[in-house]
């Protein structure tokens, strides 16, 4: 298992490496020039130039990339251009919130998704089976972002019940698990849970409903263990799998929550990305984008190595 | 009913066992006895109802889906009456059943040591260390090969043979009486086949163990079975022990399943010969006896009215209208029998 680890750790690291490359040149693809934005429509072509050297615009390509991973490697992923402030410490403000948003959505939507799938998995064909694969459907193809927009409409503005957006009462953008706060996370988190529920449960239901009909199952009865004790089994085996799909879920989450986290405002990432971007904040954009990447990467690792733990036969294979 | 030669109680009788799912009805009929401490081969092509006549000894049928009538006594319960707790008791307890393709009937994500303790703890209060020791302990009285390593196997690691035998260990974990066993053997290689059949005879030699083992393998039901049942379309056309079947076989099914063996040296160039045509289908049962279309005596008689079960020697029982016939005719040699059909 420790070996199994190790080699996995080996095999991510070139996947890291161009990750990083990937992530350096995509921003530098994009049209516009960084600077223009920041600096005065009257500026000189000296200052112009001091300011390229100084981020290091004035020198080739690969250069650029070779400074710029050597500072990432030391924890320096630069400043930026908008605000002046470490992006280091921008990225980490934004991903501790969007991890909170994503965390909160992911739990939401594996337990209902478990739930309904579940059921629907065992009651195949049932009225329960019709009303869980119905939401689950709608559950995948909704509009997330019309959908946050009706919440806000229902839950805030017509009910007041809900505040609409932010992250929290004070607007600071540090989210503390209070009940105050936790008011706040409601709306985006259910907008969010929505579309890992309906996959969750899709696939949950025709896993367990597999599972149901493979031999073993009559085998477990057939030795007298009762539906719990076959439920168990039935858990068990398809755990590895609604695993992966929760985790790559997660990952999806944290980076493509753009629409949600702009819809309430939410300070995460996708908040972020969304300011680097129009604001051509290119240090803030490669850090966020190659901060996102890594999650995935980490991500799948872990989740591979559950997987392993979980499912004897994929350690071999 | 009462049968005054044999004062035990059988180890399983089923009598007028009928089993439909929707308007098919798979087994039509079926009256079986086991007596204790006998091993016996229930024999017959795909879809006779065979696996079926078995499964719905232990129940395993979802009430919903199929409907059971008749009645079926096991180990000495009467298994149609028995209520879910009781019916969770008797399945692996009292009468236990081993699969077709043990890899598919293990549990993948479970080691097999673990399935067995599972099922030993389900039925009795017993610690995890000594029912870990009675798994130790089945695993070398059906010969796996290092015991103790074997049970932290998934069953994928193991080879084909020793899933088998695993199997059998799980099966025998509880003591039951009956066994039943849904062509063990037709998922190994030929040189594993007979190991395991050699294996569950001894064991039923030794545990006084009563054995139903559903095959199309006419080789291994001799070798193992005390008594044949050959099923056809849902009922049992003969019975009798397994001497009589294969030597003196009065029904015409029997006697095509006996010629159409590969038997011995085969001469160049001879055929193989085949029963002629396709079991019919059971969700439209014609009137008669269901073989008429197949058979190469066919009387009229036949298509309309099906044959009562009658007794030609002690023991030895046949549906069939021209016993008599068809044994005069499989006495008479090798040939006659062959029906081209167009």
């Amino acid at each position: 298992m420790l070996l199994y680890i190790l080699k996995r750790l080996v095999t991510v690291t070139p996947v890291a490496f161009g990750v990083s490359v990937v992530c350096f040149l995509l921003v530098h693809l994009a049209p516009g020039d960084p600077l223009s934005a920041v600096l005065p429509a009257d500026a000189t072509q000296a200052t112009i130039d001091e300011m390229r050297a100084a981020y290091g615009f004035d020198k080739p390509l690969p250069v650029q990339y070779a400074i710029w991973l050597w500072h990432v490697l030391h924890g320096d992923l630069g400043v930026s251009i908008a605000t002046g402030r470490p992006v280091a410490q921008e990225v980490g403000r934004a991903v501790v919130n969007s991890l909170i948003l994503a965390s909160v959505a992911t739990l939401i939507g594996f337990t209902f998704g478990v739930f309904f799938g579940f059921v629907a998995g065992y009651r195949r064909n049932s009225i329960l089976d019709r009303i869980a694969s119905a939401l689950s459907v709608f559950g995948v193809s909704v509009p997330h972002y019309w959908l946050g927009m009706v919440l806000v409409i229902v839950f805030s503005a017509t009910l007041g019940w809900l505040p609409p957006t932010g992250a929290g009462p004070d607007g600071s953008g540090n989210w503390r698990p209070d009940f105050e706060h936790l008011r706040y996370i409601i709306l985006p988190a259910v907008t969010m849970a929505v579309i890992p529920m309906g996959i969750i449960a899709r696939t949950v239901r025709a896993l367990v409903g597999d599972i149901l009909g493979q031999d073993f199952v009559e085998a477990l009865r057939a030795k007298g263990l009762s539906e719990t004790g076959v439920f168990k089994h039935v858990v068990r085996n398809a755990a590895p799998t609604a695993l992966a799909i929760m985790g790559l879920q997660l990952g999806y989450l944290l980076g493509g929550s753009i629409l949600i986290e702009t819809v309430f405002a939410w300070p995460g990432t996708g908040f972020l990305l969304n300011a680097a971007i129009f604001q051509r904040d290119l240090p803030l954009l490669q850090g966020s984008i190659l901060v996102l990447a890594m999650f995935f990467v980490a991500l799948n690792l872990i989740v591979d190595v559950m997987q392993t733990a979980l499912d004897p036969r994929i350690e071999r294979a | 009913m009462t049968d005054t030669t044999i004062p035990t109680v059988p180890a399983v009788e089923l009598s007028g066992l009928r089993v439909a799912f929707g308007k098919t009805q798979v087994v039509d009929g079926v009256d079986l006895r086991l007596e204790r401490g006998q091993a016996l081969a229930l024999i017959g092509e795909s879809g006779s109802g065979k696996s079926v006549t078995l499964r719905a000894i232990l129940r395993l049928y979802a009430p919903g889906r199929s409907r059971i009538e008749g009645t079926i006594f096991a180990a000495g319960r009467d298994v149609l009456a028995l209520d879910k707790r009781a019916l969770s008791e008797f399945r692996g307890g009292d009468v236990s059943m081993i699969f077709q393709e043990p890899l598919l009937a293990f549990d993948p994500v479970y080691t097999v040591g673990n399935q067995i303790t599972e099922s030993i703890r389900r039925h009795e209060t017993i610690s995890a260390r000594d029912a870990r020791a009675r798994a130790l302990a089945l695993f070398e009285r059906v010969r796996i090969p290092s015991p103790e390593r074997r049970l932290d196997n998934y069953p994928h690691e193991m080879s084909g043979g020793m899933r088998q035998r695993a199997m059998i260990a799980l099966a025998l974990a509880c003591r039951p009486q009956v066994l039943l066993a849904d062509e063990p053997t037709t998922a190994l290689d030929a040189t594993v086949q007979i190991q395991v059949l050699l294996l569950l005879r001894e064991l039923q030699r030794d545990l006084g163990l009563s054995i139903i083992i559903v095959t199309h393998d006419l080789g291994a039901a001799v070798e193992v079975a005390d008594r044949i049942a050959v099923m056809y379309a849902g009922k049992i056309v003969e019975t009798g022990t397994a001497r009589q079947v294969v030597r003196d076989p009065h029904h015409p099914y029997t006697i095509g399943l006996l010629r159409s063996r590969a038997e011995g040296a085969m001469d160049k160039g001879s055929r193989l010969q085949t029963i002629p045509g396709s079991p019919p289908d059971l969700a439209n049962r014609p009137p008669g006896c269901p073989f008429a279309p197949r058979c190469f005596l066919v009387a009229d008689r036949c298509r309309k009215e099906m044959p009562p079960a009658a007794a030609i020697a002690p023991g030895h029982v046949i549906a069939c209208w021209r016993g008599e016939e068809a044994s005069a005719a499989y006495r008479a040699g090798p040939t006659p029998v062959a029906v081209e059909m167009a």
